[in-house]
């Protein structure tokens, strides 16, 4: 089942309803990554509140989404990581290292604008 | 004299109540030589002669009574209870255990020299006496370890109880002061509790504090990070507070890598960077009210 993906003004908000297979998660992150260079969007949130199991290759996935999505220019945040998908990550050594995380949706929105925010002040 | 066939059973119920008879009525003397022997092993120590004196005057009638009549539940209730008053003072189960083996052996001694001049009938005696104190020995033994793991059980569990509070002190900052030691079990509980105390608070800020742990090897250095990384996993910084001068030591030392952590020395300090990070000013009142209307934004 694809992901919907939801332009949000400069934002691309890929909204995960359902558990994901290994092919939707490599279909998602092809679309995210068009999507990206379609709109020229800055910032990319992927929404993974009902995910409640991240294995290594969905966190493998997501890593490489982010890293790519930064080759593009634009940032990742991953949202909504749920306490204990959260907690059996970490005892599996499956940290996300590189990746921007909030806590939902909202906060990832706020990330964005913050980080928009600071590149603006810096970069000019 | 009558005789006394070893193996058969009736006769054996005659040589115990002989054999009960004849501790009853060499009490005292048995009973001083036992607690002579008591002082004697150094055992006990932890109790004056007065207490010495009682608890041995109960447990010798209580191994008699098991000895005429065979059934240990009263002596286990005994253990029990004895076990209750002498633990928290302190008393080893080697004492406990020993004290009982040696009032084994001054009764077995007494029945040597009264029966000495009849073997078999010393057998007999031996055979009757010798199950039933073992049995005593091993009642008084369990009832002791068993006492002693019950109360084991329940201060764990006490401890497991002491939950480690989750509080927020200003909008999305959170502390969590950890008091005790911290071991697997625990590390979990903890994350748990932070990590739903930092969705239920939005938190973007908590302040881990843990002035109160008393050592942090590598292993608890391990838990703390996998808390920290759990955190940020939900959008939130971990700022890890009061690692004492010695623990830091311990920590280079054995080569633990905390880079990841954002630690800083004391619990104020983890609060003012953690204001900063999330963009409060904590401005102090001016001691003269000349400039009312200072600003708020910096």
């Amino acid at each position: 089942m694809p992901v919907p993906l939801l332009k949000q003004g400069q934002y691309l908000i890929a909204s995960i309803q359902s558990s994901l297979s290994d092919a939707d998660l490599i279909r998602l992150r092809d679309d995210v990554l068009e999507q990206v260079a379609r709109h020229r969007s800055r910032g990319v949130i992927v929404d993974v509140t009902v995910l409640d199991v991240m294995d290594s290759f969905a966190v493998r996935t997501l890593n490489a989404l982010a890293q790519m999505i930064t080759l593009r220019g634009a940032e990742t945040v991953i949202v909504g990581i749920q306490p204990e998908v959260a907690f059996a990550m970490v005892q599996l050594g499956l940290t996300l290292g590189g990746v921007a995380t909030a806590l939902d949706l909202e906060e990832g929105l706020a990330y964005l604008d913050e980080r928009a925010k600071q590149s603006m002040r810096g970069g000019h | 004299m009558r005789h006394f066939t070893v193996s058969s059973a009736e006769p054996t119920s005659d040589v115990l109540s002989e054999l009960v008879a004849h501790l009853r009525r060499n009490r005292a003397q048995l009973r001083e030589e036992w607690i002579r022997r008591i002082s004697a092993f150094r055992l006990l120590t932890s109790m004056t002669k007065e207490e010495i004196f009682a608890e041995a005057t109960s447990v010798f009638d209580n191994y008699v009574e098991v000895l005429e009549t065979g059934s240990v539940e009263a002596l286990q209730a005994y253990a029990r209870d004895l076990s209750e008053r002498i633990i928290p003072r302190g008393v080893d189960t080697p004492e406990v255990l020993g004290i009982v083996l040696l009032l084994r052996d001054v009764l077995a001694r007494s029945l040597f020299e009264k029966y000495q001049g009849d073997f078999a009938l010393l057998n007999g005696v031996l055979d009757a006496y010798e199950p039933a104190a073992n049995r005593i020995a091993t009642t008084v033994a369990v009832g002791f370890v068993q006492e002693r793991e019950r109360v084991i059980r329940q201060q764990q569990e006490a401890i497991r109880e002491l939950s480690t509070p989750v509080l927020q002190v200003r909008e999305r900052l959170l502390i969590l002061p950890i008091i005790g030691a911290v071991d697997s079990e625990r590390a979990r509980q903890l994350t748990e509790q932070l990590l739903r105390g930092v969705r239920s608070n939005r938190a973007k800020v908590v302040v881990m504090d843990i002035t109160g742990v008393p050592s942090v090897d590598a292993t608890v250095a391990n838990h703390l990070v996998q808390t920290v990384e759990a955190s940020r996993l939900l959008g939130a910084t971990v700022i890890v507070t009061g690692l004492s001068p010695e623990i830091a030591q311990t920590l280079v030392t054995i080569g633990v890598d905390l880079t990841k952590m954002n630690t800083v020395g004391d619990l104020q300090g983890g609060i003012e960077e953690a204001e900063r990070l999330l963009g409060y000013y904590v401005l102090g009142r001016r001691k003269t009210s000349s400039t009312p209307d200072k600003p708020q934004e910096a």
